[in-house]
């Protein structure tokens, strides 16, 4: 059959293909089925917000000051690691280290942040069991949650591979994934900010 | 303490029926059986490096052929079960609990861990090899799926022994699947056997996405792609957008169950029709995930068997992708009778019968594909063939069944019963044995008897319609689907009892298929695929020896034309030969057990949160996140080079020259 002429540039990976590029083009579409994921999330919720069964809705429960912390620790945090990425673009080990530990703290923060919202939630009898509405509020915000928790444990790992590797095509490729998954992150805490919290005190 | 004991033990271990004691035995036998041959022949070694610990695209096909004719196998006793139980009234065999068991394991496995491997091992056969790639996009990840599946199947299929088995229907509707109705551990096994390997299933549908994107050989236009390739990539897009809507629903299926949630419970605000609109809303494209391909299948076998090229080549692209779209917008069409209203259910039904449309522009080009042909009737072709008037009656009675007011008649009936058997075995079944056949050589590198395959059509073809036929009419006469018994005044039995006579026809054709492929194993030599393109093949699979070097391509293809085997084969026979570039060291990804190993513990987990039992479940957890971790620090070399020299020894043996 029809045979390629051995004219690529890199001789050894004759055939083979750029590994980054098929990474970044799977990882996009490991996105897309994550928003389908959560968009079926907020379906059940917008589903099941009104199906208190006698219990508190989101006016009586939802503390805004502490929502609003938290939006404010984890839109930064996807400011600081875009700056990680401009850091590493310019070669500098040290800024995008130094930048993805205040991206690390920012969002442990708003973990702790949420964590303890929980937490008062339950206290006032509001949990997981108690209606349909909050069943669905836990997950969908849970999840979130959970998701930025391990794009913690991701960074953390990343910061030492970082110091054991260098900075390499593979490092690089895992740095700019982690930072989309980062602002990936931030625009569903955006919906869920409108669609839980301001909608449901409203 | 003994009573203690004996306690646990019969609540553990499912007992009181000698069917499952047989089984239990059977299990017991075939392990001690395994172990003992593996020993003997000192094959350990040879099955881990060969075969659990693989990345190649090729073994990874076949294992997942291999289980998946493994479930076929359970799957149709099951269903030989449920035929014999109907065949005539007041028959004893099931209790009514064991039957609502077997309908429903019977369904789970036959469309997710039967359907989607087999699906599944075509893809990983096929794909790489026709789009002229050495591996797909991420061998490793392939092999976890691959893991995932199988370990999520065989935890499935614990629950027979262990614990008792899941009894609420294939779809699992609350409020009967909730903790309320289904105390036992059966639903808990359905969820995370389905979970653990539908995170499997979504990440072959990332892995072979990316593959066709971005690993087609240089020349190969998307209009010049094989149009098996293209369905896979419709079918893929469905998966995609599909699974993660199933993994959510078992996941609040399972946190109503475990931590008490309300999603779909009757009180406390919970609702059962949210859990119906999102079961089907993955179910209904599933039914298109596994159909899509099976469509390329019979595109690739009826062009190739009639010596043609394929009728409309650019109208089937187009058609494979509409149904792919519109297969998202019908899901009500299974609940036309739970009240959603009539505006509601006339859109549904009007999304439902436009697909109608671009599945019959594709069984017109498959007429005209063989038309004025040159056919040979070898096995493949004759499938292929068999499943156009079949599919006919499928497509028919779908129509029927979109029709809303109508359906108020069909719904749940045996007619229905009839309909989506027709689909899935004429269609999906059918196909999937047809690509079999098709690529049996290819994985092997020798060709199945025709003679037992040809009595395995037959039985199978003539069962099919002896068994579902009757279907159509007992549905119209008032049977209704999931009935474990009926009585003598309902005239039923005259029909039940062809239909049980077509199901065991189907049953005897399997057999003829095991016998085809034990004598194709003993006759190995002569059966021998020496040229590597035993059917006069289009495609560049049929390029490369039989069965195909781990390599796959020594060198990479230039691609010039849509059948571009074909072509090349036209020119070579006008003495026109291209020059061929220097064979180089190639690129490969090394074994890995992190895979393997990953989905142990994943089954630990899985079986933890079945019984509830945190010492299984945290350990298997945390396993799994060690392997993540793992996997993450050790990416760096997971790779090694094949020397030259050693490619040009290979393909000399192989092909008898350089
Ligand atoms: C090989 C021959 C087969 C026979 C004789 C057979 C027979 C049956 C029977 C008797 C039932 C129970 C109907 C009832 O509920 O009353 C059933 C249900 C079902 N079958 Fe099959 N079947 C076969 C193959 C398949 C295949 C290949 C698939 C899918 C790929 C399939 C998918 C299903 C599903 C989804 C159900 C519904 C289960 C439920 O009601 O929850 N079957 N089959
Ligand atoms: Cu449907």
């Amino acid at each position: 059959m029809a045979q390629a002429a051995a004219h690529h540039s890199h001789d050894h990976d004759h055939g083979h293909h750029d590994p980054q590029e098929l990474k970044m083009l799977g990882f996009w579409i490991f996105l897309v089925t994550d928003v389908i994921l959560f968009s079926t999330l907020f379906a059940t919720f917008v589903v099941l917000r009104n199906s208190t069964a006698g219990g508190p809705g989101g006016a009586e429960l939802f503390n805004m000051t502490g929502v609003i912390i938290e939006t404010f620790l984890l839109l930064t945090s996807s400011f600081t690691s875009g700056l990680a990425v401009l850091a590493m673009n310019k070669g500098s080990m040290k800024g995008l280290i130094n930048w993805l530990i205040v991206t690390a703290i920012l969002g442990l923060g708003f973990i702790g942040f949420e964590v303890y919202e929980f937490v008062e939630l339950v206290h006032e009898g509001a949990n997981f069991g108690t209606s349909a509405f909050l069943s669905a509020f836990f997950t969908l915000v849970g999840t979130h949650g959970l998701h930025v928790s391990l794009g913690l444990v991701w960074m953390i790992g990343l910061m030492f591979q970082l110091k054991k590797r260098g900075l390499t095509p593979e490092t690089k490729g895992k740095v700019s994934a982690l930072s989309l998954y980062w602002h990936f992150l931030d625009a569903v805490w955006i919906f869920l900010l409108t669609v839980v919290y301001l909608m449901g005190v409203m | 303490m003994l009573d203690k004991i004996k306690e646990f033990a019969s609540t553990f271990f499912v007992t009181g029926d000698p069917m499952i004691y047989g089984a239990d035995v059977s299990i017991a036998l075939a392990m001690i059986g395994i172990v003992f041959v593996l020993t003997y022949f000192k094959k350990w070694g040879w099955l881990w490096k060969n075969w659990l610990t693989t990345v190649d695209h090729k073994k990874v096909g076949i294992m997942y052929i291999l289980a998946a004719i493994l479930m076929l196998f359970r799957g149709g006793v099951d269903a030989l079960l449920m035929r014999l139980q109907l065949a005539t009234p007041d028959v004893t065999l099931l209790h009514p609990e064991h039957y609502n068991q077997i309908f429903t394991t019977h369904g789970t496995i036959m469309i997710l861990f039967m359907a989607m491997p087999l699906m599944f091992g075509l893809f990983n056969i096929a794909v790489p090899l026709q789009i002229g790639a050495r591996d797909v996009a991420f061998p490793f990840l392939n092999a976890l799926s691959f893991w995932l599946f199988f370990m999520g199947a065989m935890l499935f299929n614990l629950s027979f022994v262990i614990g008792g088995s899941p009894d609420a229907g294939w779809l699992s509707y609350p409020p009967l699947s909730e903790l309320q109705f289904s105390p036992g551990v059966g639903q808990n096994f359905y969820i995370w056997g389905i979970q653990i390997s539908g995170i499997g299933s979504l990440a072959t549908g990332i892995n072979f996405i990316v593959t066709i994107i971005k690993m087609r050989a240089p020349g190969m236009t998307w209009m010049k792609m094989p149009v098996f390739t293209w369905s896979v990539f419709s079918s893929c897009v469905i998966i995609i957008f599909a699974f993660p809507i199933l993994t959510v629903t078992l996941a609040l299926l399972f946190l109503d169950r475990f931590g008490g949630g309300h999603f779909f419970t009757l009180d406390f605000g919970g609702n059962p029709m949210m859990y119906i609109n999102l079961i089907w809303m993955w179910g209904h494209p599933e039914v298109y995930i596994v159909v899509i391909p099976a469509f390329g299948i019979y595109s690739e076998v009826i062009s190739v068997f009639s010596k043609k090229k394929l009728f409309g080549y650019k109208s089937m692209v187009y058609a494979m992708f509409m149904i792919a779209i519109l297969s998202f917008f019908t899901w009500a069409h299974h609940f036309f009778t739970m009240g959603s209203g009539a505006d509601v259910n006339a859109f549904f039904a009007i999304s439902t019968m436009v697909i109608a449309i671009p599945t019959g522009v594709k069984v017109f080009n498959w007429l005209f594909t063989m038309y004025r042909g040159k056919i040979t009737f070898k096995t493949p072709m004759m499938w292929a063939i068999a499943f156009i008037p079949n599919f006919l009656i499928a497509g028919l009675t779908g129509v029927m069944l979109s029709v809303a007011p109508a359906d108020f008649q069909f719904h749940n009936s045996y007619f229905l019963v009839a309909h989506f058997h027709s689909a899935l075995i004429g269609g999906v079944v059918f196909g999937y044995l047809a690509g079999l056949y098709y690529w049996w050589p290819k994985m092997f590198g020798f060709t199945l008897p025709e003679t037992p395959g040809k009595w395995a059509f037959w039985f199978w073809n003539i069962g099919f319609y002896v068994c579902f036929i009757p279907q159509y009419s007992l549905g119209l006469m008032g049977m209704t689907r999931r009935l474990s018994t009926y009585g003598w005044d309902t005239g039923w039995q005259p029909l039940n009892l062809v239909s049980t006579v077509g199901a065991f026809l189907m049953g005897i054709g399997f057999l003829f298929q095991v016998l085809q492929i034990l004598l194709g194993i003993k006759n190995f030599r002569k059966l021998k695929d020496t040229t590597g393109d035993p059917w006069g093949g289009h495609t560049l699979e049929w390029s490369i020896p039989s069965p195909a070097p781990e390599y796959n391509f020594a060198t990479i293809p230039q691609v010039e034309e849509r059948d571009d085997w074909w072509a090349e084969k036209d020119k070579r026979a006008k003495g026109i030969f291209r020059k061929q570039p220097p064979i180089e060291a190639i690129h490969m990804p090394k074994n890995s057990a992190i895979p393997f190993i990953m989905s142990v513990f994943f089954f630990i987990a899985g079986f933890g949160f079945v019984f509830g039992w945190s010492i299984f479940y945290i350990p298997g957890l945390i396993g799994v996140a060690i392997c993540m971790i793992c996997r993450s620090f050790f990416s760096y070399d997971g790779d090694y080079y094949i020397p030259a020299d050693e490619v040009k020894r290979t393909e000399a043996a192989i092909r008898g020259s350089v």
